[in-house]
């Protein structure tokens, strides 16, 4: 972390080639943080097919969903009311898009690394880019766990089987 | 109006010369003659400084915090003053730790930042400095650059041989600079010889930091000015240089100066902890604060009420007199442990004993005197040597760890190098202006960084663009690396920057606190989620549990207020990332405004006075929306019949 903060802002550097390309070397830096523009689109090339379906970040493997575990489902309840609900709704649109159906719209995998690692996402993933179009709001990285997103997961499918 | 449109055109003609620079500072090339420098100090964007370099704040009450080897300003962290910019000191949850004896205190004037050690090292813990004017010494947390814990300090006065730490840090030291009648009294000031005397106080610190106050032992009325203590073989022993053994009370420059000789108090803390364990000492009813965070971050103030007084008479070989010309400023213990160096202010060489001779002396009983049970020992027994022609004014001495000492002189303004070994001066080095302390990274422990030493100047005159009749007073960065002492960077202070310590950024970068987690957060008036967030009325007092992320506040309408109630605003930050603070400020308020930490609760009290809706906004830029980020207070007259109201997710 504390390299991405020592790092140029992205709009700072957007405003710098405005200027006219004035990096001197040093300056082909990935402009990552979360609360500035939109970058360039070229590492979108990059993306895997793994990827583009699962999103970019620590969960690399494909998260298998099993039957739904209530125990996990209730922890997965509290770290959303603690880290989550102060902009997401399940039904309707709040800061954030409604949660209510994202289980059916995206991979447990995707949902992961879009919590556990969203200013890469932001940068990089085509899906998060056009959320942050429509929304014009980064969602903050919250400190979030691998298990506690898993949870988290596991909370969203008892909204979308219609129990919340 | 001539001059504010000189200042625009000025303004603008340096922005073109900025695009100008810009266009042309790609080639690495030098500015003027001074190349050699600039790239010594030069530090690229994005990069890190090698050390952090702790200065106090002196009459602002604060530590600064910079960057060497680019003299960089990263933080100015709040300790003795009140600080607008983040509340402390005016919120709910910080005002205690400004507490005193004497009531609520908003100012101080700090003075020594020293680093906590272990083994004579730095060890990247902690931080202590001290306050001269209401005896404190404060405790700063080195993962948060939060001051975490405040002492006072009673039966003293003017707390400036301070806040000298012994090898590992067992003890953070006090002394009086101003000496009084102890325990306080109303007499006559010309009872001075009879009734003043000083105190040399040692506080305990636990293994998490936690300072308590051992013991006091009761001193003749000099001023004791500095200290430092023994490591390695003089371990167990702490030193501290006293003036006006004259014992003048009025017109000091003068009255003070006439003794060829003062005192270095020699004191073996060792022996004071066994005479306190054989009860050898006095409890004495003494009121004084102890301010520290509880669990929920929220400062407690306990009021003390006593300490256990020594005295050296009832002590025997606790406490010894180490003659030392003339009116000695600082004391200073070489890497080895071996040499104390005396800064004779007015001197006309820095004398500097042997701590194995003042052993000799004291198993031989050379002594010339006692004063108050204190042995005076014989000067000419325990030097080792004296340093001739050291500049005029001679007064702070640190080490490189090569062998050479490196001493302040104030009048003279130099730095002057000389050799531990010959005592010979070997360099000297001009300072710009008035050099007072003087700091090497580590230059006080048994290992220095010897790379640089700091000049740390009281006045800059012409030095830089001048600000009407306040001037910055400066450091001047200066390698010592090579034979002769190169100057490389001047730059500004805040406050007056008596002394500093520095360490290797290494040591503290991975330990810093990012983010309080909100799953540790015991704040009562927490809220630490949307659903918490609420408004309770309870008599006069109407407490506001709101809870903020980027961009909202929650609840951002707020009714059923009434002019005269006392609204706890108590903002808990619902992130959980690094360098998102909220702020938080409400029209008419008569404090500062909030910065809440990500995981935080801080609270403000407001009280309206007049009718109205009044708005409520963050303070400190966070998102794309921030300005988006605001709510509304309705304020209505005192007995309204508008019920509390307010909005939810």
């Amino acid at each position: 972390m504390a390299t991405t903060r020592a790092r140029t802002p992205a709009g700072v550097m957007a405003l710098l080639f405005l200027l006219g390309g004035v990096a001197c070397g040093g300056a082909a830096d990935d402009g990552a943080n979360g609360s500035n523009g939109a970058t360039g689109g070229d590492a979108e090339a990059e993306l895997t097919a793994f990827q583009v379906e699962h999103g970019i970040g620590p969960i690399t493997e494909i998260v298998e969903l099993g039957d739904l575990d209530p125990e996990m489902a209730e922890a997965g309840e509290a770290v959303f009311t603690t880290k989550c609900s102060a902009c997401h709704k399940l039904a309707e649109r709040y800061v954030g898009p409604p949660l209510g159906d994202a289980t059916t719209q995206r991979s447990a995998t995707y949902i992961m690394n879009m919590i556990l690692n969203p200013k890469e996402m932001y940068e990089r993933h085509p899906e998060a880019k056009a959320l942050l179009a429509e929304y014009l709001s980064f969602m903050p990285d919250q400190n979030v766990t691998p298990e506690e997103a898993r949870a988290v997961v596991e909370y969203l499918r008892t909204a979308a089987d219609g129990s919340d | 109006m001539t001059r504010s449109t000189r200042f625009v055109s000025g303004v603008l003609t340096g922005l073109l010369g900025a695009v100008a620079l810009v266009w042309v500072g790609c080639g690495g090339s030098t500015v003027g003659g001074t190349g050699d420098a600039a790239s010594a100090v030069y530090v690229p964007p994005g990069e890190y400084d090698e050390f952090y370099f702790f200065t106090s704040g002196g009459f602002s009450g604060q530590l600064g915090v910079y960057g060497l080897p680019s003299g960089r300003l990263f933080r100015q962290v709040p300790v003795f003053s009140q600080w607008a910019e983040n509340g402390w000191g005016y919120n709910e949850e910080t005002k205690a730790m400004l507490e005193t004896s004497y009531g609520f205190v908003p100012w101080g004037d700090s003075h020594h930042p020293e680093l906590s050690q272990t083994d004579g090292l730095v060890d990247g813990r902690w931080i202590f400095i001290n306050e001269n004017n209401t005896p404190r010494i404060a405790r700063i947390d080195l993962s948060t650059f939060e001051t975490v814990e405040i002492i006072e300090i009673p039966n003293s006065a003017g707390n400036h041989a301070s806040p000298f730490v012994t090898q590992n840090t067992e003890y953070t030291v006090a002394a009086t600079r101003f000496s009084v009648p102890t325990p306080q009294a109303d007499v006559s000031i010309d009872s001075y010889a009879e009734e003043f005397s000083g105190m040399l106080s040692f506080v305990k610190v636990d293994d998490n930091g936690r300072m308590n106050l051992a013991f006091q032992i009761l001193v003749p009325g000099y001023n004791y000015d500095l200290s430092h203590s023994g490591k390695g073989p003089s371990h167990g022993w702490s030193f501290f240089t006293s003036y006006n053994s004259e014992q003048a009370n009025t017109l000091l420059e003068v009255n003070a100066s006439q003794n060829d000789k003062d005192y270095i108090a020699a004191v073996n803390w060792m022996r004071a902890e066994e005479c306190v364990a054989a009860d050898q000492g006095e409890t004495w009813q003494s009121t004084y604060r102890h301010n520290y965070f509880n669990d929920a971050h929220i400062a407690v103030s306990d009021q003390m009420t006593n300490v256990t007084v020594v005295t050296p008479a009832t002590c025997e070989g606790m406490v010894y007199f180490l003659p030392t010309p003339k009116s000695p400023h600082g004391v200073d213990v070489d890497p080895t442990g071996t040499l104390i160096v005396g800064g004779g202010k007015l001197a006309t060489v820095i004398p500097v004993h042997s701590f194995d001779k003042m052993l000799q002396a004291i198993e031989g009983e050379d002594f010339i005197g006692e004063v108050d049970g204190i042995p005076i020992l014989r000067y000419e027994s325990i030097v080792a040597g004296e340093v001739e022609n050291p500049g005029l004014g001679p007064l702070h001495t640190e080490f490189d760890g090569q062998g050479y000492a490196y001493t302040s002189a104030f009048i003279s303004s130099e730095i002057v190098k000389w050799s531990l070994e010959t005592f010979e001066v070997v360099d000297r080095i001009p300072a710009y202006y008035s050099i007072g302390h003087l700091s090497i990274p580590g230059g006080d422990t048994r290992e220095p960084w010897g790379k640089y030493v700091v000049a740390l100047n009281k006045t800059t005159k012409d030095r830089y663009l001048p600000t009407g009749p306040e001037l910055t007073h400066s450091a001047q960065l200066i390698d010592i690396t090579g034979d002769k002492m190169r100057l490389l960077l001047d730059f500004p202070t805040v406050g007056e920057p008596h002394y500093a310590q520095a360490l290797a950024a290494s040591l503290i970068v991975d330990q810093q606190v990012q983010i309080y987690p909100l799953d540790e957060n015991h704040h009562p008036y927490a809220a630490l989620s949307e659903a918490d967030a609420r408004v309770e009325r309870d008599g006069r007092n109407v407490h506001v549990y709101m809870t903020t992320i980027r961009t909202h506040f929650m609840p951002d309408n707020i009714e059923g207020l009434q002019v005269g109630d006392s609204v706890f605003f108590h903002v808990t930050n619902l992130e959980q990332d690094w360098d998102v603070p909220h702020g938080f400020a409400v029209t008419g308020a008569n404090t500062s405004e909030l910065l809440v930490m990500p995981g935080e609760t801080r609270t403000l009290v407001w009280v309206p006075t007049r009718v109205g809706v009044y708005p409520f906004y963050c303070t400190d830029f966070c998102s794309a929306l921030h300005q988006e980020m605001q709510g509304y207070a309705r304020v209505s007259p005192r007995g309204s019949n508008v019920p509390i109201a307010y909005n939810t997710p």
